[in-house]
Order: structure tokens, then sequence, then C-alpha cells
């Protein structure tokens, strides 16, 4: 794992960042409103970590950025894209940002370089030597390039979600979206995929990160925001927000995450 | 005296075997083994239906069934993409075909196609074409089902992994979620086959030509013509095992296969 990645890296070279633009967004289930007008700001080339508890909506923002929710309200830019407007190319847009799943959700019928290659020549209309170039160069970024012709069943779940960020590198993304990337991975492949992951922030990619891992978010993320209840609570630098946080509902938040043990030592 | 529960468990199915014994055995006496034997097994006389129930019968039912099958399988498919669609016209239109051709017997389709619509629309068609529409009809309407039913056990996190790589909706359709639905109803739809051979039987009522015929016309030919009873219906019967016995085989098979593994 330790040679994966090194800064110029990047399938085409270099990474292109984009960075995203969220104002006043809302989203509602029924009467159920989700996200109660969210705020944020990621500047190109800028890692951010989203934590707070489940149900807080962090799931549904970041879904939303890529238009796997639609918002009710607000607006969205990405790179040179206004997510929000009713009249943009959705799969054009996409192509620019990288999703990676809890659940990888790779093909399962499909071996791990065509799991990358297959959106290449379909989307983006490379020959498959090309994509298939492309993917090799990718799944080796994640440090698997002697499985390339394993399928998903065949990988376990570490493997299988690095395939998947090599997938979503293989299309040139300026901006990836990791939604609890390593919260269905058995604790002993978790430090794997991290690893991928902070060797992509140090190569300059945008990145917007779902996760419960505090670790992580303390080395790797330039700002980290606490959601709570469909809003955001409180948002800083990493270590500001994780070490010493002003919000009580932070405070509390990452009492619980840090240190899971005092439940019922409370009283 | 006292038996043990395992002990009168295995009584219980000694009687059982017992009945069934005495059942077959009450048959086999009860039976007029001459009168079976003139008009039920009356092998010597089926010489004539030979080779034609091979040449001609079982080509023309696999022909038959193959098309219908083609055409089911299309129709099948466009329907269960409507029965899945977000347009409700689309989806009332795909469950009111649905229920309307499981719902009748597909003899009133064939009758309705090979003499209804020919008469209705001035059109003369070819055997085949009215077997290929007919059959088809029908069997896309069981088709349906069994493709939406695969197609909603693709789970939901595929077809946003594929948009999310740029995908048009149709795109993640046919690279993605479409393949992996096949695998999943490979075996339900072995059996759609099969239904759809014996159905292809129903054929005899459009009035086919010699070089049209197929098993279960040869079947009721021979009746008329050999003097040998029902037994060339048994011979036509056989055929259709031949058929549909191996694709119950690879029914299975494909079954243990999905089982082991989801490629």
């Amino acid at each position: 794992m330790n040679d994966v990645v090194h800064s110029s890296a990047g399938s085409t070279g270099t990474i292109h960042a984009a960075g995203v633009a969220i104002k006043d967004l809302r989203k509602s289930y029924g009467s159920n409103e989700v996200l109660k007008g969210i705020s944020l700001n990621v500047a190109p080339g800028e890692v951010v970590c989203l934590i707070g508890p489940s149900g807080s909506g962090k799931s549904t923002l970041l879904r939303c950025v890529n238009l796997l929710e639609q918002p009710n309200e607000g607006s969205i830019h990405v790179g040179g894209f206004e997510a929000t407007d009713p009249d943009v190319d959705i799969d054009k847009m996409r192509r620019k940002v990288g999703m990676v799943f809890q659940q990888f959700n790779l093909f399962p019928h499909l071996d791990a370089k065509r799991n990358c290659s297959i959106a290449q020549t379909k989307v983006l209309k490379r020959s498959q030597a090309e994509a298939d170039a492309v993917s090799m160069h990718n799944l080796e970024r994640v440090g698997l390039g002697h499985l390339a012709d394993r399928f998903p069943d065949q990988l376990s779940g570490g493997q299988q979600q690095r395939v998947a960020i090599a997938r979503a590198l293989s299309m040139d993304p300026e901006l990836m979206l990791f939604d609890e990337p390593t919260s269905a991975l058995d604790p002993e492949t978790v430090g794997d995929v991290l690893s991928v992951m902070r060797n992509l922030a140090k190569e300059g990619m945008t990145m917007l990160v779902v996760t419960h891992e505090m670790g992580f978010a303390r080395e790797v993320a330039d700002r980290v925001v606490f959601m709570d209840g469909g809003v955001v609570v409180e948002e800083g630098v990493a270590e500001q927000v994780i070490s010493s946080p002003t919000q009580p509902r932070t405070k509390e938040f990452l009492r619980r995450v840090l240190d899971p043990t005092h439940i019922g030592l409370e009283e | 005296m006292a038996m043990t529960a395992r002990q009168r468990a295995r009584v219980s199915l000694y009687v059982q075997a017992g009945i069934f014994v005495v059942a077959i055995a009450a048959l086999i006496l009860a039976t007029d083994w001459e009168t079976i034997g003139n008009s039920v097994f009356n092998f010597a006389k089926i010489g004539p239906m030979f080779p034609g129930i091979f040449m001609t019968g079982l080509t023309n039912t696999l022909i038959y069934t193959f098309l219908g099958f083609i055409v089911g399988l299309s129709g099948g498919l466009l329907l269960a993409l409507m029965k899945l669609s977000s347009f409700p016209l689309y989806r009332w239109i795909a469950t009111g075909y649905i229920e309307f051709f499981r719902g009748i017997p597909a003899l009133l389709v064939f009758i309705a196609f090979g003499y209804g619509v020919p008469l209705a629309f001035g059109v003369s068609w070819n055997i085949t074409v009215i077997v290929m529409i007919s059959l088809g009809m029908v069997a896309s309407a069981y088709i349906a089902e069994t493709l939406r039913a695969g197609l909603q056990a693709v789970p939901k996190g595929q077809l946003e992994a594929a948009r999310s790589l740029g995908m048009p909706q149709w795109r993640a359709m046919i690279t993605i979620v479409i393949p992996q639905a096949f695998k999943i109803v490979l075996p339900p739809l072995t059996n759609e086959v099969i239904l759809l051979t014996k159905d292809s039987s129903l054929i005899y009522v459009l009035g086919l030509t010699a070089s049209q015929y197929e098993l279960t016309k040869f079947g009721r030919d021979g009746i008329s013509s050999l003097g040998a009873g029902l037994t060339p219906l048994l011979v036509a019967g056989a055929f259709y095992l031949v058929i549909t016995i191996p694709l119950s085989f690879l029914a299975r098979k494909f079954e243990s296969r999905t089982a082991r593994n989801n490629r």
C-alpha cells in the first residue's frame, strides 16, 4: 500500500479540481424535512469531512450534490455546472463528480478492470485499449493492479471499495464524494481504503467525505462540518472542531464517538 | 406396546408406502389391458408417423416456440420496463395488457389472430407470422411479469452507481441492470420456454398445411388415419418430453449456478 499514489498520478496527468458551492439547500421527504437550509463551500482541492449523528442529513446532502437526490430549494454549483438548474445536463455534470458508496456498488457481472472501463467506453467514448490502460493505472493507484481480473465476489470488502474508488477515478473526476466509505468494512481493511483516500487528498483532489472516522477527519480534512437535525451546527478547521468544539451538540456527539464506553457511566 | 416417536414415524411411513402399492395394484388389476393395448399402446401401427413427426413435427414445434419466445422476450422486456416506468400511462397500458393476455386462454388468442384479425383488416398472413404474433403476445404477458421481478431484484445501488458514472438512464439499464436481471430470471425464463413449447400445440386450430404440421397436429392426424387409437398422441407427448425435460434440467442448472455466484 505504501507505493500507491504520488503527486503526478492522475490518469490524464494532473487533477483538475473543482469547487462546490451549496446555498440554502432544502430537501424534504413528504412532510419530513431532512435538510433545513444548508450552505457550504468547498474550494478546489479542499478536503471537507461531514460528520454527525445518523439521520442528520449528511448523506442526503452528499447525494444532492450529484443529484441522486433532487433538492427542493436552494442552489448547488459544481465546477462549471449549476446542479439545481432544471436544464442542467445531469449526465455531463456527473462525469466530473466521482461517487463512492457505503456498499461499494461494484457491478457484480464485470471484473475489476471492466468495472473501471465500462463507463469510459460507453460514456467518454474512449477506445477499449485506452480505457483498459486508464483502468489499470487507477487499479495500480489503489494498490490492486494484480487483482484486475477478479470479480467483485472474489474480493474482500476493502478491496472492493478500492476498486470502486479506482472506477470513479477512471472518469477523471474533478470532485470526489465519499458516502461513509468505510462503514461497511471489516476493521482490518479500513486502513487500506483510508490510505488510498489520504493519497488522493495529497494529490489535490477536491473531496467531500461523510465519515465516522474521526482520526481520518482530523489528519486529512482541511475542514470538518458537523451536522445535526438537517442544519450545519458547527464547522471549522478539522483539528479545532474535533479537539475543541464550541457547540454543545458537537461536544456531545464527539464525546459519544470518541469514547463510546461512556454510555451508562454518565450518572 | 408403547412405541417411541421414532418408531411411530417409521411405522407411519411403511403404512403410507403400503397404501400406495395397494392403490397401484388395484389400478393395474382394474385396467382392461387388451383394449388399452389396442387403443393407447398400439405401437405396431405407428410406423407411418415416422420420419414426418420427427423431421417436420418436432422441427416445426421448435421453430414456432423459438419465434414465439423471441417475440415474447422483446415484448416482455418492453412491458416490464413500462410497468416500472414513472409515467402512469405506461404502467396502465402494461398492466392492462398483462392482465388481459394472462387471463384469457391462449387458444382464443390463436383464433383471434388466425381468423379474426385477417378478416377484420382484410389481410392474409403467413402462418408463421400468425404463430409468431399470437404465441409471442401470450408469452410477452407472462415473461413481462418474470422480467419485472428480475429487474426489481437488482439492487438500487447498481443503477445509482451507473448513473453516478455519467451513464444516461437507458445506458445504465442496458449495460448494468438488464444483464444482471437476466441472470436472475434465467431459471424462471427457462420455465416460460417449457410452457411456450406446450402452448405451441394450440396452433392446430389454424388449419395448417402438411409442411406446417407440428407435433400435436401429427398426433391428431395419426388418430384418424392409423387405426391405432390414441397411440399417436402418446408418441407426440413423448416428443414434447424430449424438448421439455432437458429444459427442466437446464433451468435447475441455472438455478444452482445463480445460487453459487452472481456473475
